[in-house]
This record gives C-alpha cells, sequence and structure tokens, in this order.
C-alpha cells in the first residue's frame, strides 16, 4: 500500500470520527493525534469537551484560514499544467463554506521547492483545475526543504470566493505526497469593510 | 615542559580544533540539497553554516590560548573571528534576502511560521550589541572586569540561540556533523566563559597571594 493512499484512508478515517469542520489534513501526525484526541474527548462529559468538537455540527463547513507565509514567493496567475515533474503529489478537495459541498472547475495555485530548485523557479510552479468532485491532484517533483522547513505554497486567487493561501509543511522531508483539504468563504468575506 | 612536547600538543590541539569546525561545513557543501540551488540561496545558506563553525573557534582564540598560540595572538584572532561572524551573518541574512525577501521580512518581523526564525533574531540581536559593545568599549569607558562579564553572558546567548536556530532548521547541514558543531561551540562558549570570569581571576588571586 502507498503513503498516499494510506494517507488517504486516515483521512476518511477521521472524517468520520469527528466530522469536522476545517478540514485542513496536511499531516498523518497532526492528523492521528488529532482524531485520538478527538476520540477520547468523546469520552469526557459533554460539558467538557473542546468548543472545536462541538462547532462542527452547528456551524457547519468553517472556511480555512489563510496560514503565515502562505503568500511567500506568490507570483500571481500561475499556469496550468499536467505536471511539475513526478515524485510527489499534491491533493485535496475544495468546498464550499457553510454547507460543504465539494467545488468543482476551481483553479488551484501551488508552488513549491523541489530538487529542481526554489519557490521562484518557473517550472516549479503551476495551477490545476478541481474535478466534478471537487478534488485537485497535481504531480511535482520531489519537495526539498525551502527556509528551514519542507512544505509547499496553495493559492485560490480568483473572484468567485475570498483568497486563500496555505503554507502545510510535510510530516517529513521524505514524504511523497501531502493532502490539504480546504474550504472556501465567500467573496465578500474577505472585501475591506465599509463604514 | 619540553618544548617538543608543546609543539606536539599544539599541533594535536589544532588538528581536532580544525576537524570539529571544517567537517560541518563540508557536510554542507557536499549535500544533494545543494544541487537543485540558486546561487544566492548556496551563499546564504553556507554563510550561515560558516558563522556557526566560527562561534566555536571564537571562545578558543580566547580562553584556549596558551595550547592553541600565544595569548597575544589569540587576542587578535579573536578580533578578527568577530569581524568575521559580523560578516557572515550579514551575507547570511543579505543573500536569503535578496533570494526570498519575503520570507526573510517575515523572519525579522517575527511573523515567520517556522519556529527557529525567532531564534535567529534572538541571536542576531545579541550579536549587533556585542559586535556595537566591542566597537565603542573604549569610547564608552567600560572596564574589564564588567566588559568581560557583559561580553561573556552576550556570547553565551548568541551561540545559545543560534545552535537553537541551525538544529531546528532542516536543510542542507548533515545532522550529525549540525548535532556536533552545536554542542561543541556551546560547550566551548560555556567554558571559556567560566574560564574567563571564574578559573582566571582566581589563579591570579592565588599567584599574587604566593608572591
Amino acid at each position: 500500500m502507498t503513503s498516499q493512499s494510506r494517507a488517504a484512508d486516515i483521512t476518511s478515517i477521521a472524517k468520520e470520527e469527528t466530522m469536522t469542520a476545517k478540514i485542513i489534513v496536511t499531516d498523518r501526525r497532526v492528523l492521528l493525534t488529532g482524531a485520538l484526541a478527538i476520540g477520547a474527548a468523546g469520552l469526557l462529559p459533554r460539558s467538557v469537551t473542546p468548543a472545536t468538537a462541538q462547532s462542527s455540527a452547528s456551524n457547519g463547513f468553517a472556511p480555512t484560514e489563510t496560514m503565515a507565509g502562505g503568500s511567500n514567493n506568490y507570483v500571481a496567475n500561475a499556469p496550468l499544467v499536467q505536471n511539475l515533474g513526478t515524485g510527489f503529489v499534491a491533493s485535496g478537495v475544495v468546498r464550499r463554506a457553510g454547507d460543504g459541498k465539494p467545488l468543482s472547475n476551481i483553479r488551484v495555485q501551488i508552488w513549491a521547492a523541489t530538487e529542481r530548485g526554489g519557490e521562484r523557479v518557473p517550472s516549479n510552479r503551476g495551477s490545476v483545475m478541481t474535478g466534478p468532485d471537487g478534488s485537485y491532484r497535481l504531480d511535482i517533483s520531489p519537495i526539498v526543504p525551502q527556509f528551514g522547513q519542507p512544505h509547499i505554497h496553495i493559492a485560490y486567487d480568483d473572484p468567485g470566493f475570498a483568497t486563500l493561501f496555505l503554507r502545510p509543511v510535510l510530516n517529513s522531508r521524505h514524504d511523497k505526497a501531502l493532502t490539504a483539504d480546504f474550504v472556501l468563504a465567500p467573496a465578500a468575506g474577505n472585501e475591506p469593510r465599509r463604514s | 615542559m619540553s618544548r617538543d612536547g608543546a609543539d606536539r600538543r599544539r599541533i594535536a590541539a589544532w588538528i581536532l580544533v580544525a576537524a570539529i569546525a571544517c567537517v560541518p561545513v563540508l557536510a554542507a557543501a557536499a549535500s544533494p540539497l545543494q544541487r537543485g540551488r540558486e546561487l544566492l540561496w548556496i551563499i546564504g545558506g553556507m554563510a550561515g553554516v560558516l558563522a556557526l563553525s566560527l562561534l566555536f573557534l571564537q571562545p578558543l582564540l580566547m580562553a584556549a590560548t596558551p595550547p592553541l598560540m600565544q595569548v597575544r595572538a589569540g587576542v587578535t584572532w579573536h578580533r578578527r573571528g568577530g569581524i568575521a561572524i559580523v560578516a557572515m551573518v550579514a551575507v547570511h541574512i543579505g543573500a536569503l534576502y535578496l533570494y526570498s525577501p519575503e520570507d526573510i521580512t517575515d523572519a525579522l518581523l517575527l511573523v515567520a511560521p517556522t519556529p527557529f526564525s525567532l531564534y535567529g533574531v534572538i541571536s542576531l540581536w545579541c550579536l549587533v550589541l556585542t559586535a556595537a559593545l566591542a566597537a565603542t568599549r573604549r569610547v564608552l569607558k567600560i572596564g574589564y572586569r564588567p566588559w568581560r562579564i557583559l561580553h561573556s553572558v552576550l556570547a553565551v546567548a548568541v551561540v545559545g540561540a543560534s545552535a537553537i536556530h541551525a538544529i531546528q532548521i532542516e536543510g542542507a547541514m548533515e545532522e550529525y556533523s549540525k548535532l556536533a558543531i552545536c554542542i561543541a561551540a556551546l560547550l566551548v562558549t560555556t567554558v571559556a566563559a567560566v574560564e574567563v570570569n571564574v578559573l582566571a581571576p582566581m589563579r591570579r588571586r592565588t599567584a599574587l597571594r604566593k608572591a
């Protein structure tokens, strides 16, 4: 069984177990710890259960928040590509905030430092579209750490929804895949507030 | 002690010191991660590695001078070493800034997502303060005793923060030689601080009492 399919299995387990609102699955260790913690939380009396475990049912899918450093080395409008090399797979599901409906035909921009060079190298930058089930997938050359951490950058920067920049970190620099699901907020949420 | 014995000890000490200082630099330069990197990235990274190695050498030039060299030469080289460390750190930050301005800006403003950035910045400001004090010590008329205490405290802070900074980074440095140089630098700095501030003054007092 490949690490990728194992990651996918764990993802589905976690989803069943937590019905979590904010799904950013970036890291197997975090995911397992989280699943265990929430499983343990289920044994606690209701009043002690953390708010995160309770809010999911009432709020539905909360929008994913932009991560610190997520937009570093971003160059707008990464070209649509078939792949950015092979050896590493970035994938995930894009959903709409609220009801969690998978969003199809959404442009996901990805850039990362690979064996072929840093984040700014044009061939390390590309866009993919989500399929009918809201999922995206991009093959990339093996990821190397840039600025001390092996990570990739993911951007949603189109008019339909609020702009989002993610910077998921790999569990290990030798990982062959990373799953990053995220939830987009309505575009209005990102507009400057009018007084 | 015979002159031959002293020479042999000096050579052995230098071989040991050179090995500890050079291995992490050579290992980082030989890392397969360097292959895909752009020139500025390589320069910025290697300057940091060199600075770390110099942090290990620097206390020795002050506190281990009888075995390594004569005391007067040690003071001269300690001063040059200090200038070299400041220069390497400037290249480290400058080259990485030119390579990826946003990442360095985030780090300097303490908003970077990487935990090691904080330690790098702590180390940077302690180093800046150390260099500023070293340059203005005579103008400010700081006496030798408060100076060596202040300088030692800052040195321990610079080396400690740098070691954490280096250990947390996943990069071109080879893991074991990185750990070794960090432990060696911390050890040497601590022992040197104790030697300069406690042991040497104690020996001087004993010598005075005997005379």
